[in-house]
């Protein structure tokens, strides 16, 4: 509507004060509820997007082909391609399985939990992280499904009737897996879908083309903002919360069970589940940050995804990486504590033995770097948190390194250890993960709204009545 | 739940569906919502691009019950999950695995939790529709070319044509003077 969103070199509002009298603005700048729409949806709405855009969509489709070219080249050859081994028969493809499920934690977190405990500032942040649950999912999926060998055959993970009249067996936590994940998948899906349906029925009543009035228009499926539906879309949205949030909490416990029910050293944990939860959240809130720092400058939505927002973010990196650090201590202790041999071998032997260099690199990124963010400065520079939650990725990738491989690789037996290191298939075919990631991301924001407009607006004082009994808590 | 939205018929002459008010401001709405419900209507629906608080008593909306609905399909897959396991380890296809019973809930809790969870959530994002009625893509208000501001910046309300106490001059004069900008709906 008017010029007041151009948002060339306007000093950023710092809003990342205390002043415990007052509530912290959420949206800055002279924004009305028109002008919140406009913000929002002028991003997809432009005729074209910038070249910036269509460069890095070049880039990582053609990553994503490399990705589907590996697979295709795992599915001919088999996984002799890959560097596992005997003792260890797990290799990337579950790390990455597990890394990328770990992202897609954060999603969830900022949508379900965040939400139930009535933090408001989620609002302009939970659209893109669901979106990033959603791919980071996607990528995870394919993992454990390329990795099973005999790929023609993954369908008996399902409990399908089959020509051997055979079921899964339901007491292997590889099961519980399946269906973790694809619950997960499902109901992040539908968490997001029904967050969108009131913004795609705003951008199919600004369409002005026939194609966009026609695609937005079916996904939103009618939806014309009647108060006797936003009063069953509240509650429905309230329930999907509740549910998604004991949900997030048992996808990545159930993905510790896949190590924690076994009997190997190192893996046979009680802590797994909570820790594996904290890493998630940990890596999910670093990757939100990665993403959402380059966008929010590139597409003008600094007043909307405020510094503060990015402050918060900062808080939980923080203190869920403090909670990693503790764990990583804590099964230390264990391990000496217990007086098992093969348990304290295998924590020694993490420290210093042939994989001491990326258990470092593990400590390093995901106990010392995030302490940084004691310090408001770290807390509230873009670039400091940038290349922070770049490093937080880096340090939970090498944490799932560090599980699988070493304890793997010097099992009970010494005649049998070995030294894994991939392959060049292997790594192409994690970089192709991220170009799949990048890809649906773009697609995203090319096409999505990425702030939730209805939720925002609900933030605004335009937003609440004062006469009568009108009104929330504003 | 009483409900506003009715498929009109559509016929070759233009035939009335209703008449639609557009306010500004929140407390417009509020006010005259609380007008059009005392004045004793039943077909009627406010339109906002947000979930406007404290209009579902200005409006006497009931409370939906769209919880319970969840609860029984909660339920539901918590019963698929425990009989799935059941059913396939124990009975059809019994599986010795390390001498462990054929039936043992602790160890089915993951998949009867995950399934007791998807399906309430189905329920939650089905059931929402369902009892809106939704998709529906055709819908009078649509063909408003000011009404395309409700899902942006401003607020509405709508009294169908077939409410008992709709009357063309009356019902437009009644928003009128709650500061509506009224609009006659036509298909």
């Amino acid at each position: 509507m008017t010029g007041t969103m151009s948002t060339a070199v306007i000093e950023e509002f710092d809003n990342t004060g205390v002043a415990p009298r007052q509530r912290a603005p959420l949206v800055l700048g002279e924004h009305d509820l028109a002008s919140v729409t406009e913000a929002v949806c002028r991003v997809v709405e432009r005729p074209k997007p910038p070249r910036a855009w269509y460069i890095a969509f070049a880039v990582s489709s053609a990553v994503t082909g490399m990705l589907f070219a590996m697979i295709g080249y795992l599915f001919l050859v088999g996984v002799g391609v890959w560097g596992v081994n005997n003792p260890v028969s797990w290799g990337w493809a579950i790390v990455n399985f597990v890394f990328w499920v770990g992202i897609g934690h954060a999603g969830t977190l900022i949508s379900a939990i965040l939400f139930l405990f009535r933090q408001r500032w989620r609002n302009s942040i939970n659209r893109f992280a669901e979106a990033m649950t959603i791919f980071a999912v996607m990528c995870a999926g394919i993992f454990p499904a390329i990795h099973v060998g005999r790929v023609w055959v993954a369908y008996w993970l399902f409990p399908i009737p089959n020509q051997m009249q055979m079921w899964p067996n339901f007491r292997s936590p590889l099961i519980w897996d399946v269906f973790a994940v694809n619950t997960y998948m499902l109901v992040s899906l539908v968490f997001w879908y029904v967050g969108l349906i009131p913004d795609l029925a705003t951008l199919r009543d600004r369409a002005t083309t026939r194609i966009r009035q026609i695609a937005y228009g079916l996904a939103a499926l009618g939806w014309r903002g009647s108060q006797r539906h936003w009063h069953r879309y509240e509650v429905a949205y309230l329930l999907l919360a509740a549910l998604a949030t004991p949900l997030v909490i048992s996808v990545h416990s159930v993905v510790s069970f896949d190590f924690a029910v076994a009997q190997l050293p190192g893996w046979h944990t009680t802590i797994f589940p909570p820790y594996f939860v904290a890493g998630a959240i940990f890596s999910g809130c670093a990757m939100v940050v990665t993403l959402i720092v380059p966008a929010r400058q590139w597409f003008g939505l600094r007043e909307l995804v405020t510094r503060r927002h990015l402050e918060n973010l900062t808080k939980v990196i923080l203190a869920t990486g403090s909670i990693v650090g503790y764990a990583y201590a804590i099964e230390f202790f264990t391990a000496w504590y217990s007086g098992n041999a093969y348990e304290l071998f295998t924590f020694v032997n993490r420290a210093l033995g042939p994989y001491a260099w990326a258990y470092w690199i593990m400590i390093t990124c995901n106990v010392l770097v995030p302490q940084l963010f004691w310090f408001k400065r770290c807390r509230t520079n873009l670039v400091i948190m940038f290349i922070i939650s770049i490093l937080v990725n880096v340090g939970m990738w090498f944490e799932r390194f560090v599980i699988v491989t070493t304890s793997l690789s010097r099992d009970f037996l010494p005649s049998s250890w070995d030294y894994y290191s991939p392959t060049w298939v292997d790594i192409l075919t994690f970089i192709g993960s991220f170009g799949l990631f990048f890809t649906m991301f773009l697609l995203f924001i090319r096409y999505l709204p990425m702030v939730a407009m209805a939720e925002v607006k609900t933030l605004m004082p335009q937003a609440h009545g004062h006469g009568g009994k009108g009104g929330d808590h504003a | 739940m009483r409900d506003t939205q009715t498929p009109i018929a559509t016929s070759e002459s233009p035939q009335l569906c209703g008449v639609l008010a557009e306010f500004e401001t929140v407390d417009a709405l509020l006010a005259a919502a609380r007008r059009v419900r005392e004045a004793g209507f039943a077909r009627w629906d406010a339109h906002a691009p947000f979930p406007v608080h404290g209009l579902d008593e200005a409006m006497g909306i009931r409370r939906t019950r769209l919880p319970w609905i969840v609860l029984a399909c909660g339920l539901m897959g918590v019963l698929v999950g425990l009989g799935l396991q059941w059913w396939t380890n124990a009975v059809d296809y019994p599986f010795l695995i390390s001498g462990k019973p054929l039936f043992s809930w602790p160890a089915n809790v993951p998949v009867i939790f995950e399934l007791g969870v998807l399906f309430a959530a189905m329920g939650a994002f089905l059931g929402m529709l369902v009892l809106n009625r939704l998709p529906e893509w055709y819908h009078p208000v649509l063909t408003s070319e000011r009404f395309r501001r409700a899902t942006s910046d401003r607020f509405f309300i709508v009294i169908d044509a077939d409410d008992p106490r709709f009357d063309r001059r009356g019902t437009s004069e009644l928003l009128e003077s709650v500061g509506g900008a009224v609009e006659l709906l036509e298909a």
